[in-house]
């Protein structure tokens, strides 16, 4: 066991889990104690759903160094797929808990193949033009998904992409009504779901990461031309990195799509992209606690200063700007570290600040 | 004839986003960035020339001038407090902060000019053409975009080519540390570079109010991701690429309203991208770099 915990990743690796359990653990005991307010118990699993998407996309963005501006197409993909199969096995699987199960695997799995489709052409370009055809791409699917129409009668499930090919006989409800979106969803998402999503999210990006795989698309993320000449298949490493990203964010899409009764396309669009993006930077490339942890904040700092109203937004960017200026521009560092260092010297002997200095 | 109307309407939006592009264009080329900022430099722009004509009723020509020197001092401003201090920073920091200043200028907006649509009055005043007894219309405001949009590529084509700042820039967007030490100043050549790109920003917000006349805090985000689509088909870094994506993508996006659906016609418009950037993986003007181990 000591040996175990000697190793640095794994240690990590536990923190990880054991925070993300306690927090859990905290807060499901303040919910049920009637402590959080029903606003506060609102933002729960959407917090949840935003970690699951920052990890994933943590795992192109930061461990496989592909820039992704499209992710929240996939999250789109999952959230419908999921309702769809959701409502379909209502009468099917009369659990609750079994049917968001399931329509979060159906979801994954669609969003997962669509990703693979995609990076089919996507991952044949490189840097910045890979980051603008993930967005086009995310952008075409919020355009499908936003007028797409499905609907069930008796005679089965329907589809169409125009509302006048639409005939449903009497009695048939819409699952999807194109931009007016999924309407009287049943709210199947709960926080301890959330929680085991993001557990299932922890164990398979973990284990991908501090795996051979992991090792070999960490390599591809250093030097692509050096990787490929130790013998690496460097598109079919990315696609898989690919894919599990989208899966994962189909599944997180699912969670998010069942705990609203009304969820339109537009949601997830660009805006909602960059968002996760943010996340994931500011949480740390490739590290995997850090986006747990910037995705709850971030998430919760706008929410959290409603009071402000309208200069919360504004408050947002000057934070976001701030902290990119802090930890990324040598001036400003070496102006901190300058401020760092009067302070210091304030409280210690004159002597000692000379050591202090670089 | 229907065909040609919509023709001609696709080339009056495209010139704009060709404008648009023009600017992301410069700024990409020699400072390496995605300035996802530049839809929203747009949008102020756009805004101080309503405030110019609205409020201080003077002449809509000098509303230009006035916006465009505004955009060209909030561009030199943004790029000395937010991208400066990050130069030689991965690029996803940049990327960041660019994304920072967006929410920063929309937000901003919001709070000045309220989220409310305003209704932007056309700076062009002569009456449209009618041609074959009115069956194709073509309207001032098509006449003035292409016609400002040609002159700034020709205008941008020579500064680039032929005067002592246009070839810095050059040099600075080929290789930055050779270009240093050749002496020239490349902190002041990038500044001129933003400064330029949010000039021609202004001018594109106020042709981009004239011809679809809404003026709201977002208004500049979309067509800004449509310029950077157009500036990315034609070969970023290229002025005549960005010039003909814009007009593309313009033309593309008119014909899939008036013939496809008009739900889908962002899905077409990126579709032709994708197709392109696989075909072409430099888009269509822009030079394939080879890489080198």
């Amino acid at each position: 066991m000591k040996k175990i915990l000697q190793n640095k990743t794994t240690r990590t690796n536990l923190t990880t889990y054991a925070l993300v359990t306690v927090a859990f653990l905290v807060l499901q005991a303040l919910s049920s104690m009637g402590m959080l307010t029903s606003s506060v118990n609102g933002y729960l699993v959407p917090v949840c759903v935003y970690i699951v998407l920052t990890i994933s996309l943590n795992l192109l963005v930061g461990v496989c160094g592909e820039l992704s501006l499209g992710h929240a197409g996939f999250m789109g993909i999952g959230a419908f797929s999921g309702i769809v199969a959701a409502a379909l096995l209502q009468s099917a699987v009369p659990n609750g808990t079994l049917r968001l199960i399931t329509a979060m695997i159906v979801g994954g799995i669609l969003a997962g193949f669509l990703g693979f489709l995609i990076g089919i052409p996507v991952l044949r370009l490189r840097g910045d033009y890979l980051a603008i055809v993930t967005l086009a791409f995310g952008e075409i699917l919020k355009n499908l998904i936003g007028n797409m129409y499905i609907g069930t009668d008796a005679k089965g499930l329907h589809f169409s992409i125009s509302a006048s090919k639409m005939e449903l006989l009497e009695g048939g409800t819409y699952l999807i009504a194109g931009p007016k979106g999924a309407t009287g969803v049943e709210k199947l998402s709960t926080f301890s779901m959330g929680f085991v999503l993001i557990l299932f999210t922890l164990f398979i990006v973990l284990n991908l990461i501090n795996s051979k795989e992991g090792r070999a698309i960490k390599a591809i993320k250093e030097n692509r031309i050096a990787a490929e000449s130790v013998g690496i298949n460097v598109t079919a490493f990315r696609m898989k990195a690919f894919v599990v990203s989208a899966f994962l964010a189909g599944m997180a899409g699912a969670l998010f799509g069942l705990n609203f009764s009304s969820v339109t396309a537009s949601k997830f669009n660009f805006n909602t992209s960059i968002n996760i993006l943010v996340f994931v930077v500011l949480g740390g490339m490739g590290n995997i606690l850090g986006s747990v942890i910037s995705a709850t904040v971030l998430y919760l700092l706008p929410e959290l200063m409603r009071g402000l109203d309208d200069l919360r937004m504004l408050l947002y960017a000057v934070v976001l700007i701030v902290v990119m200026l802090c930890t990324w521009s040598p001036s400003v560092k070496g102006w901190i570290q300058c401020v760092c260092d009067r302070v210091k010297g304030l409280f210690h002997k004159p002597g000692k600040e000379a050591v202090s200095n670089e | 004839m229907q065909i040609l109307q919509y023709f001609i309407n696709g080339i009056s939006i495209g010139a704009v986003y060709a404008i648009i592009a023009l600017g992301y264009t410069m700024v990409y080329g020699i400072a390496k960035m995605l300035n996802f900022a530049h839809g929203d430099i747009i949008m102020v722009g756009a805004y101080i020339s309503f405030c110019v004509t609205n409020y201080l009723g003077l002449p809509a020509i000098v509303s230009v001038v006035i916006s465009m020197a505004v955009c060209t001092v909030l561009g030199i401003v943004i790029e000395g407090l937010a991208y400066k201090p990050l130069r030689g920073a991965p690029s996803l920091a940049v990327l960041i902060t660019a994304i920072g200043v967006s929410y920063f200028l929309q937000n901003a907006a919001q709070l000045i000019w309220s989220s409310s649509a305003k209704n932007f009055t056309s700076i062009v005043t002569f009456a449209p053409i009618r041609l074959f007894d009115g069956k194709l219309v073509v309207t001032g405001e098509v006449l003035v975009t292409v016609l400002v949009s040609v002159v700034v590529m020709f205008a941008l084509t020579w500064f680039t080519g032929s005067t002592r700042t246009g070839k810095a820039m050059r040099a600075v967007s080929e290789d930055q540390d050779a270009a240093q030490l050749m002496g020239i100043n490349v902190n002041r050549t990038i500044s001129t570079t933003f400064a330029i790109g949010s000039a021609l920003a202004a001018v594109a917000g106020v042709l981009l109010c004239s011809t679809v006349p809404t003026l709201q805090p977002t208004t500049g985000s979309m067509p800004g991701i449509r310029a950077f689509t157009a500036a990315v088909l034609g070969g970023i870094g290229s002025i005549p690429g960005a010039m003909l994506g814009g007009i593309l993508i313009g033309i593309i996006e008119t014909f899939a309203k008036a013939y496809i659906s008009t739900q889908f016609s962002d899905a077409v418009v990126f579709s032709v991208l994708i197709i392109i950037l696989l075909v072409k993986p430099a888009g269509l003007l822009g030079k394939q770099v080879q890489e080198k181990v």
